[in-house]
């Protein structure tokens, strides 16, 4: 009997111990502070698990308070020039996302308070996708999104 | 290493920021032509912008943007002649900065 009880334990500290070190390197918990580059949201292979990862919520409004500045068709995916703006009062995170990217979450800004709702980049994007701005203002999460066309991938293909 | 050009213009109290790094933006999906081998992954993790000790604007990159990035964001509360600093680490733990005075 003493030995069935101990092969149990045993089994019971392995399993805690697997989790134990999943939630450790960051891979479960969500992340909570800012400025740490968060290595579970840029690697998610979906946009509401890149979102879950980022922000902690993936629930998102469509706002018209954003607008998206991209071209319509974009003849070299490795360059696509991406402006977001927004009028969302309290606006403390833009994101931009191209959801049919290996891993859509492309670019995360953290705004400072005196920083205007505006940010312009480029992306690359492996086909054409919708590029998704997402806002972060207070605890919710607005979005707007715009289909880009792209002729040739940007990303290896 | 000068990897970053920088300019601050500033107009009715707003100051753009635009700036350019020298990055290639590796995402490490991508073989050599010549070798066939996977080149690595090598991109910029993240910016920072710091205007007087403040940050203006923290970015957090993956692979997916572009090679030798392009960055343009606005903010208030800076004067003329203002320093403004933008700084940049990448995966393999290299960085850069770059100082430069609002116009």
């Amino acid at each position: 009997m003493t030995s069935m009880k101990r092969r149990i334990f045993l089994k019971g500290t392995l399993a805690t111990g697997a989790v134990g070190m999943a939630v450790s390197t960051g891979l479960l918990t969500p992340r909570t502070s800012f400025a740490a580059w968060s290595k579970a949201a840029f690697e998610a292979k979906d946009v509401s698990s890149a979102l879950s990862s980022l922000y902690g919520a993936s629930d998102m409004t469509s706002s018209d308070k954003i607008s998206i500045k991209a071209p319509d068709i974009a003849e070299n995916g490795a360059v696509v020039p991406v402006s977001v703006t927004t009028s969302i009062d309290g606006a403390s995170s833009i994101s931009i996302i191209a959801d049919q990217n290996a891993t859509p979450l492309t670019a995360e800004f953290i705004l400072g308070p005196g920083t205007e709702g505006y940010v312009s980049t480029r992306i690359k994007m492996g086909k054409t996708a919708n590029v998704i701005a997402v806002v972060k203002a207070g605890d919710k999460l607005y979005s707007s999104k715009k289909e880009v066309k792209v002729t040739i991938g940007g990303c290896g293909g | 290493m000068a990897s970053i050009k920088m300019r601050a213009n500033i107009a009715d109290g707003v100051t753009t920021i635009k700036a350019l790094i020298s990055h290639p933006m590796d995402t490490g999906l991508v073989k050599d032509k010549k070798t066939g081998e996977v080149i690595p992954a090598h991109y910029i993790q993240e910016v920072v912008c710091k205007h007087k000790g403040n940050t203006v604007l923290t970015a957090n990159w993956g692979p997916a943007v572009s090679k030798n990035p392009y960055l343009s964001f606005k903010f208030s509360g800076a004067a003329a002649g203002d320093t403004v600093s933008l700084s940049w680490v990448d995966n393999k733990g290299e960085k850069d900065s770059s100082d430069v005075t609002i116009k």
